[in-house]
């Protein structure tokens, strides 16, 4: 019989492999090992004293933390009984956590440690239903005496305990589980309002890596990094839909701070990450670049010419020359290997990029060292992936064509349309339906798109974020905004225009890279907000906003941008959880600038409130200058 | 899962809330200027004690004297571990710090130019029994050691959370995390007291409220006395289980953070009072 579940697939691969390496987490500076026995017996126990403690088929554990091998364990353990896992952003402000885990009727959260329990605590008052809060991470919760408190392995012994008295009780559940039981929920990002509650099975989970796995098989001996939140469906799929199915081995890192480090110790065969981490890595390399020697710069530049080019021959899907080839090899052996090696790049077979658009500078970028990187498209509510690019025969324009087993069309209104096993079951609340988002077993993303001639998808934009240029064409915004992030100088872009006579954008900078490219050009400065009103930052920034003006059609040309005194937050409700910005909002809240910003005026003071993580305020007063580009 | 502590930080053999250390009517003068007046304190175990003061109160001329830098002129600091009374006043410093009396600094002293870990892997010099021959070849028994004393070390890196920055030479980190550094290399000593000579000093307030939970987290997990000079009140009165307040060389106050912060003499000391003119 073929495992439907994911306790199953488990099982399996215990069976199969046994004693090999399943995951690894860098702990005490070593990288320490999980064999595939082990992994099943810490979700046994785990399970088992989650049974003891009251834990049925009907209900929810919330998970909180970062990835560590126990948020795995708490996910299988709560499978293994018939239960569903949910996981939560750790950065989840209160009442958002409130929201979740009430709406999600959640009996046990597991956390990670202090913080996470000392949050919890807080809300203890407002949340009714949750009966235990296990951590598993000890340090500075000794004197705790909530008798709802649980150290993770007291759990597990409970669970060692209630196995020798219930000898077969787990094979039994395991075996009970249906593919169509509910594996997760999983929290859409919502660019609008409180989260939603997808009901995710554990039929469409496997299906969709089954699909992605039949595209790129990765095998059991190659390795994963898994460091994005698992709240994440990106992360569900690659760390328990394909790992379980395939059998490779994942590495946790020692703490997020070291995740791109330990990255490069690892060398992982596949990556999946959202365009926020390529766009980091690249502006990683251009700093780097430009704090290195003359002579490193000249090769350096010279080497990525040619691998443009090469990138260029190969999306056009023809032979490279002979005298290319041989160029390439060169630039290959004295800059391409180097920098792959540091990002850990070196051993990749694919990477993907999904959860937004990637702007096409970097992806040609990627493309030029030789890193075979793909653009994945899906969401949430269809487990993850629908359309990817093949090996071979890479667009950056598009997204790709459909996985197997996915069939993908365009409604008359513009909208893309998905159908597939992957595809949700409605979400999770009163009434558990899926409202408007699936009509007869279509589920509307709410993406505008369209095929081009060789079958690929491309994808325009949010259907309700495409804007009417002033001269009646149809445009992304985010094309827009991806432009302006390449410069390694721009975090964040938000491009108004649809209503309006011309472009104008509100920038973010990068204040790790403009502050290092301050400092190297002796410009003082205090805060963010002091650097982001720097008359040679404003030059810096205007620079790189020429440059992407110049890829533009005319009537998409930015005319005027102001650089932002804050950085955009999804504490703030300004970006989502994932980092997408939250396009109307912003556009409400900073209603006065966009205003100015299509006046007259040079300037505008703004005085906003801004939040901090631990609830506290402040107010901020200041005047932004708005920089205004010749039309041509 | 081994995420609990291989070792404990502590070195004392003390149960917590026995007498630890005793200073008795220590009076220390440099020329005509008495620094300290006849000072006397008990630090109990696994407390946290705050001395407080204006500046030139004396804090930090009492906390050389506990760690063998000035040798006062009158009185004696008592010290207790494994069930033994040490004269801290008759002994050089180095003997202070193997009893576990360990110390960090109101400036910085570290080695700049080595990575955090071999300044953290120093700080268990006083530990490490190996000679120049067998250390040098780096075999058997000097092996193990040093394996054993990296795992120690590793503890608390942990506990400080400067994972991401083990390899990273001292002299290239922010001054924030510097101080912390500092704080592992007290730490590394494996102390049964800890001295703190302003750790927050020059901090913003984010990086104030992480080396205060590390502070309580070393006394909370580990049961190390700390004794602190701190001069953020906010700070003091949260963490602090005793406060002892000094003014020009004299104790004037001492108890738990609310019986000092009513004193009448504290408040003298610290907002001065309207002199009388007759």
């Amino acid at each position: 019989m073929a495992a439907e579940t994911f306790p199953q697939l488990l099982v399996e691969r215990a069976r199969e492999y046994g004693d090999r390496t399943a995951l690894r987490e860098k702990d005490y500076g070593i990288w320490q090992s999980v064999s595939w026995n082990e992994y099943l017996e810490h979700a046994r126990h785990f399970s088992l004293g989650l049974i003891n403690l009251g834990l049925t088929a009907q209900d929810t554990v919330a998970i909180i933390g970062d990835n560590r091998p126990e948020w795995i364990y708490a996910e299988l353990g709560a499978q293994a009984a018939g239960a569903k896992g949910i996981g939560i952003y750790q950065d989840a402000v209160v009442r958002e956590m409130i929201y979740i885990i009430t709406h999600a009727r959640v009996k046990f959260i597991v956390v990670e440690d202090q913080e996470q329990v000392d949050k919890i605590l807080e809300m203890w008052h407002e949340l009714s239903g949750v009966e235990k809060v296990i951590y598993y991470d000890p340090k500075g919760l000794r004197n705790y005496t909530e008798p709802f408190l649980l150290f993770f392995p007291e759990v597990e012994e409970m669970g060692k305990a209630y196995d020798a008295e219930h000898p077969g009780l787990f094979e039994e559940l395991v075996a009970r589980g249906k593919g169509e039981d509910i594996a997760i929920l999983s929290t859409t990002s919502g660019t609008t309002g409180n989260p939603k509650l997808a009901m995710i099975t554990h039929q469409n989970l496997i299906s969709m890596g089954r699909n992605l796995m039949s595209v790129d098989p990765l095998q059991p001996e190659d390795r994963f990094v898994s460091f994005l939140p698992m709240a994440w469906i990106g992360e569900q799929m690659m760390s328990f839909a394909c790992s379980l199915q395939r059998g490779f081995t994942l590495h946790f890192p020692e703490e997020p701070e070291t995740a791109l480090f330990n990255l490069r110790e690892i060398a992982p065969q596949a990556m999946f990450s959202p365009p926020r981490i390529w766009e980091d890595l690249v502006s990683r390399v251009m700093v780097k670049i430009e704090d290195s020697t003359w002579l490193k710069r000249r090769v350096y530049r010279w080497a990525m010419k040619v691998g443009y080019q090469m990138a260029d021959v190969r999306f056009r899907k023809e032979e490279p020359g002979l005298g290319l080839r041989i160029l390439y090899s060169l630039g290959d052996l004295a800059v391409f290997e180097a920098i792959k090696d540091h990002l850990g790049l070196r051993h990749i077979k694919w990477a993907y990029t999904g959860g937004a658009a990637l702007g096409p500078d970097v992806f040609r970028f990627f493309h030029a060292m030789g890193v075979n990187l793909k653009q994945i498209y899906g969401q949430t509510e269809a487990s993850g992936i629908s359309v990817l690019h093949r090996d071979g025969d890479i667009k950056f324009q598009t997204v790709g064509t459909p996985v197997p087993g996915t069939e993908v069309r365009i409604s008359e209104s513009g909208e893309i349309l998905l159908k597939s096993e992957a595809v949700f079951k409605g979400y999770y609340g009163s009434e558990m339906s899926a409202g408007d988002a699936l009509v007869d077993g279509w589920l509307r993303s709410g993406d505008a798109g369209y095929f081009d001639e060789d079958g690929h998808l491309i994808v325009i934009d949010r259907v309700k974020d495409v804007m009417t240029l002033h001269d009646g064409t149809k445009f992304s915004p985010q094309f827009i905004e991806n432009k302006l992030k390449f410069s390694p100088y721009v975090k964040e872009a938000v491009v108004f225009g649809g209503d309006w006579p011309f472009v104008s954008a509100i920038v973010n900078i990068d204040m790790e890279n403009t502050g290092k490219w301050a400092e190297n050009n002796q410009i003082a400065y205090t805060t963010y907000t002091d650097l982001a009103q720097k008359e040679q930052v404003y030059e810096l920034v205007r620079e790189h906003v020429e440059q992407a003006n110049a890829d533009l059609p005319e009537a998409a040309r930015i005319r005027r941008f102001l650089l932002l005194h804050k950085e955009l937050d999804a504490d703030d409700a300004e970006l989502t959880r994932t980092r997408k910005v939250r396009r109307n909002f912003v556009a409400q809240r900073y209603d006065d600038i966009i205003s100015a910003l299509y006046s007259q005026s040079d300037h505008l003071d703004v005085e906003t409130t801004i939040s901090y993580q631990d609830g506290r305020t402040a107010d901020i007063r200041t005047r932004l200058r708005i920089e205004t580009l010749n039309g041509r | 899962m081994p995420r609990g502590f291989s070792h404990v930080l502590n070195s004392s053999t003390l149960a917590p809330g026995e007498l630890q250390m005793k200073v008795e009517d220590v009076q220390l003068s440099f020329g005509g200027v008495m620094a300290l007046a006849g000072v006397s304190l008990e630090v109990y175990q696994s407390e946290i004690m705050a001395i407080i003061g204006p500046n030139g109160a004396g804090k930090t001329s009492l906390l050389n004297c506990m760690s063998g830098l000035y040798y006062p002129q009158q009185g004696r600091i008592l010290f207790y571990n494994e069930g033994k009374e040490h004269v801290l006043t008759n002994l050089r410093p180095h003997r202070i710090a193997r009893l576990g009396v360990a110390r960090s600094f109101q400036n910085i002293e570290l080695f700049k130019h080595m990575t955090v870990l071999d300044n953290l892997m120093l700080g268990r010099h006083v530990h490490l029994k190996s000679g120049i021959f067998s250390g040098g070849l780096y075999w058997g028994a000097a092996q193990r050691e040093e394996v054993r004393h990296r795992r120690f070390v590793e503890d608390v890196i942990d506990l400080l959370e400067i994972e991401s920055i083990r390899k990273q030479a001292v002299g290239t980190l922010s001054y924030g995390l510097q101080k912390r550094v500092e704080l592992g290399r007290a730490l590394a000593l494996q102390p049964s007291i800890l001295v703190l000579d302003e750790p927050m000093a020059g901090m913003n307030s984010e990086e104030k409220e992480d080396m205060a939970r590390f502070v309580l987290d070393i006394n909370e997990e580990h049961g190390v006395t700390v004794i602190i000079i701190e001069h953020d009140m906010g700070v003091v009165m949260d963490i602090s289980d005793h406060v002892a307040v000094l003014d020009f060389g004299r104790k004037i106050a001492y108890g738990t953070p609310d019986e000092v912060q009513q004193d009448a003499a504290v408040i003298q000391a610290y907002l001065g009072t309207s002199v009388e003119r007759g």
